[in-house]
């Protein structure tokens, strides 16, 4: 499968996805610098996460118009797989892909340590290999993953089944203390309406080896692997 | 003209240091060049009061690939072709006046520093001292401080994976900003910071030119303030903006790993900006340059060319391009969307010539300007010294048994002993994925990705023992950094210095100064791990108050496996402990310099000592024993003594402890004293290796020469006993996470 990796001015998680995809995974992925117009080649997408611009404005506001969102924009609306995580999340927001924002942590504070995250919704090629209610943790890494959207937003969100990830303690509850940053509804990770875009402020590419920390993260990319197989037979 | 007193006092020079200089050049230097010469002759930038102390390192080994001072940090071969580029520095005086900005761009700095070299920086860590937090003002500045840090290192994408936060009287209205930067770089592409090749271009890369910083290196950095004016300096604190500083990295990056052939040179911009970039990267080339000042990018207009030359504008390098492939390498910073300007050339004769709007601005001889005169002195002992050695710290009144549960719950939420979880979440800590070992333990442990290989990084200095013995305390600071190292199963291989200390010109500090540099090259000898890199930051203090004397040590220690590795907790029940290094029972004299006499007695006295060859056999001995995979866990124990030692392993890894020998002689020694060289290990049980666990465990060290005592065993009921100390984990945990919890502890007295 050969995976296009978005790097922004100020992306950082660029590499990290790369090594994961490629060198712990054995897939293709290429790197492409934020002027990049064309990714008929990709069968899947990576926002990366990092600071694009800096954070300036806000969060993902000055990455929406690179060169390179318009394609990701139409390679998402034919159905092709789309990560955003941590900065790529707030970038999939700031372009309309996903409903919601996300703002300063409640803690008014940096946040880097592990969660632990729930799956829940309906059907996403990014978490196939997951069922309903299984845990897995990985770690976060942002100053603003606080999610919020209105309250008809979320109850769409929540009936449509497109709250895929939660954070949530060891034994899988939801609860105030798991929640690292005032997400509401301890929302980790949501999907648009056809299910081919995630957006999720942890990242799975920082879960993906036990010398570091764990294997995780790795079932999303194995999901996406997986499911990009059984749509091509 | 004479030379006036304000304009003298604007560079920080003295009278007999100015008539030097006219003595030198042969003339009166005209206004830029004195503001030139001003901060090249800074302490800051010529390291006039240190040089001579400095040269008594040992600075050389089979793995040093640089001289010391030569170029931008020091780097260390590790094999594969690879090497580590490593540094620390100082940003203390900007951060006591704006702690956010101070400490970012302090970490810009030190970043740029890595990058220079034609590294990758691969961590950050950070070094901090800070008056006690029962004072809102230290509050602010530890707040600001910590989120600066953060704020710079996170947007940069370099994980920040340790350090230390230590809280004193000491550090009122001083605090300490220490920030140490690695990188990871082909050995073969590593960059020099030279300037050569007559007629190539000086490139200018980066952000542009403005009015920040200037009498940065001269003004905050070089002088102490007797007044308190330094809130009036704010504006000369940079302003950093991480994201160009992203770009910058990512550039300089591309261009040393796979466009080397390209340049000659890359040097970073830091204090006394262009002036000390340019003139030293020709003194070390033999050369000179012919600047043209209307080249430089400007954020403002009507700027002078003393202000231009001065200016300390965060994200600037110099590119010392081949004349052929100035286009390439101009071509390279665009597509990283960044300015690249020609503002000038090498030229012969080792005098950098500046103009400015077709004028002659300022003609300066390079080898004047980067040698200041060097002040040697002979240090005087403080007065405070004989009376606080020589205190009877047997009179104190001991601890009642009854007491020791409550004293060491009491401990654990000292802000000097507690959790530095609440600092260091608020860092990226992973970024990169190379964290194998988080920050919470000794060291942090680092993957060399395409290698088995590990490196293990820590930082240390503990300032109440530099205060009361500073020869002691430099040698302790080195021994403990390698002890951190050797806990994680590495073994030390180098070290970066930042040595932080009051004003020279007096007696009792240089002395302080003096006997720790001696310390250090001492205790470097012991444990062969050479000096590559280090930073000199003076004038600490505050009115006649001079700093606690501070020599930070950052150390570098290598991992052949890293999969086979070391680390702090019990994490499994059923395994003997022992304390290797001394017996349980200890003398009152161990006291001095603790965590608890100051906290219990409010006393920072005693006569602390250290024993490098008892120090080098214990660590030789963990080493030993890791490599039979005999040990589970291993934890140096310092501040705080063997019970918090204890009680950190047993909440770090999650089981529980049992102690099985009483705590003879004097309890609050036993349990709190800080007596140096000891590590606290727990041993795989026996059924679990062939030839059983602890039995050779004692084995080894009675053949290595190391006092050692099997003293309780992990268990998995979530109790922590030991002597006559009763707790649960739990109720550890919850003293341990006081600063977490942002807690603010009773005053430290």
């Amino acid at each position: 499968m050969r995976f296009a990796i978005i790097r922004f001015p100020g992306t950082w998680s660029d590499r990290d996805t790369h090594h994961v995809l490629h060198t712990v995974l054995g897939q293709q992925a290429d790197i492409l610098w934020h002027r990049e117009t064309d990714l008929s080649a990709y069968d899947a997408v990576v926002l990366p996460g990092g600071f694009s611009y800096g954070d300036f404005l806000r969060c993902g506001a000055i990455a929406r118009f690179s060169p390179v969102m318009e394609e990701v924009v139409r390679v998402a609306k034919k159905g092709v797989p789309v990560i955003g995580i941590c900065n790529g999340f707030q970038v999939l927001c700031e372009s309309g892909l996903l409903p919601g924002a996300l703002m300063r942590n409640d803690s008014l504070q940096f946040r880097c340590e592990w969660t632990h995250l729930r799956r829940e919704g309906g059907n996403t090629p990014w978490a196939s290999k997951l069922s309903t209610g299984d845990v897995i943790r990985v770690p976060i890494s942002h100053g603003e993953g606080n999610y919020f959207a209105d309250v008809e937003t979320r109850e769409r969100l929540e009936d449509d089944g497109r709250v895929i990830f939660r954070y949530c303690d060891g034994s899988g509850l939801v609860t105030p203390e798991s929640n690292p940053n005032g997400s509401v509804g301890n929302i980790a990770g949501i999907i648009n309406a056809k299910g081919n875009v995630l957006g999720m402020m942890p990242h799975p590419e920082r879960a993906g080896e036990t010398l570091t920390g764990g294997t995780d993260g790795n079932i999303l990319w194995q999901s996406v692997i997986e499911s990009s197989l059984t749509m091509v037979v | 003209m004479p030379v006036t007193q304000e304009a003298l006092d604007a560079v920080a020079l003295s009278r007999e240091e100015y008539a030097l200089l006219v003595q030198q050049l042969g003339r009166e230097p005209n206004e830029v060049e004195l503001g030139m010469f001003g901060s090249l002759w800074s302490e800051h930038c010529g390291y006039k009061n240190s040089k001579p102390l400095l040269r008594l390192f040992p600075t050389g080994g089979d793995r040093v690939l640089t001289r010391a001072g030569a170029e931008n940090a020091g780097a260390i071969d590790i094999g594969d072709g690879l090497c580590i580029v490593m540094k620390v520095e100082s940003h203390n005086h900007p951060s006591a006046i704006e702690p956010y900005e101070g400490a970012a761009t302090g970490v810009g700095g030190i970043v740029r520093d890595i990058f220079a070299m034609g590294a990758y920086p691969i961590a950050i860590l950070d070094s901090l001292r800070f008056g006690p937090l029962s004072s809102a003002q230290n509050r602010y500045l530890f707040n600001g401080v910590v989120a600066g840090v953060g704020g710079y290192g996170n947007c940069l994408g370099i994980p920040n994976v340790g350090g230390e936060v230590f809280f004193s009287t000491g550090y009122d209205g001083n605090p300490l900003v220490n920030a140490m930067c690695v990188g990871l770089a082909e050995t073969s592409k590593l960059v020099s910071a030279r300037a050569r090749g007559i007629g190539n271009p000086l490139l200018l890369v980066g952000a542009d030119t403005g009015r920040d910083g200037i009498h940065g290196a001269s003004g905050l950095a070089s002088r102490t303030d007797p007044e308190a004016r330094f809130e009036e300096m704010r504006p000369a604190v940079q302003v950093g903006n991480p994201f160009m500083e992203k770009l910058l990295m990512e550039a300089c990056y591309e261009l040393a790993s796979e466009h080397g052939d390209w340049i000659v040179g890359l040097q970073d911009l830091g204090a006394a900006g262009l002036t000390s970039s340019i003139v030293e990267c020709c003194a070390k080339g033999g050369v000179g340059a012919l600047l043209d000042l209307d080249q430089v990018p400007r954020r403002e207009d009507g700027m002078t060319p003393y202000e231009v030359m001065l200016s300390e504008s965060q994200e600037r390098m110099i590119v010392i391009a081949k004349r052929e492939h100035a286009a390439d390498v101009a071509a390279l910073f665009a597509r990283w969307e960044l300015h690249c300007n020609e503002i000038g050339e090498v030229t012969e004769g080792r005098e950098v010539v500046i103009s400015s709007e077709g004028v002659e601005v300022a003609r300066v001889p390079v080898d004047i300007a980067t040698e200041p005169p060097e002040y040697t002195r002979v240090g005087v002992a403080p007065a405070y010294l004989a009376d606080l050695n020589s205190f009877d710290l047997s009179a104190l009144p001991d601890i009642d048994p009854g007491d020791a549960t409550a004293a060491l719950l009491s401990m654990l939420a000292r802000p000097n002993v507690a959790s530095r979880r609440g600092v260091y979440r608020q860092y990226d800590q992973q970024v990169l994925n190379n964290t194998v070992v988080a920050p919470g333990g000794d060291a942090a442990v680092l993957r060399i990705a395409g290698t088995t290989r590990g490196i293990a990084l820590a930082t240390d200095c503990n300032a109440r023992v530099c205060y009361l013995d500073p020869y002691v305390g430099g040698a302790l600071a080195v021994a403990e950094a390698a002890r951190n190292v050797v806990c994680t199963g590495a073994s030390p291989v180098a070290v970066t210095d930042c040595l932080n200390f009051g004003d020279p010109t007096r007696l009792d500090v240089y002395f302080q100064m003096s006997q720790a540099v001696h310390g250090i090259s001492e205790a470097c000898s012991v444990f062969d791990t050479p000096v590559v890199s280090g930073n000199v930051s003076l004038f600490n203090q505050t009115g006649d108050r001079p700093i606690y004397p501070t020599p930070v040590i950052g150390i570098l220690g290598l991992i052949e496996d890293v999969s086979h590795r070391l680390q702090a907790g019990f994490t499994h029940p059923g395994c003997d402990v022992w304390l290797l290094g001394s017996s349980v029972e200890q003398p009152a004299a161990s006291l001095a310099a603790s965590e608890y006499l100051e906290s219990e007695h409010g006393l920072v006295a005693g006569c602390p000592s250290v024993d490098l060859q008892a120090e080098a056999r214990l660590q030789r001995l963990i080493l030993r024993a890791h490599d039979e995979s005999l040990l589970q866990s291993a934890h140096d124990c310092s501040e705080g003594g063997l019970a918090v030692t204890l009680a950190e392993s047993a909440m770090l890894g999650g089981a529980g402890f049992e102690g099985f020998v009483e705590v003879t002689g004097r309890l609050d020694a036993g349990l709190f004293g800080e007596a140096a060289g000891r590590i606290v290990v727990s041993v795989v049980p026996d059924i679990f290796r062939q030839g059983g666990g602890s039995g050779r465990m004692g084995d080894l060290a009675r053949s290595a020469g190391v006092p050692a005592v099997r003293i309780g065993r992990t268990n998995d009921s979530g109790a922590f006993r030991f002597g006559p100390i009763d707790a649960t984990i739990p109720d550890l945990i919850e003293a341990w996470e006081s600063l977490v919890r942002g807690e603010v502890p009773a005053s430290i007295r």
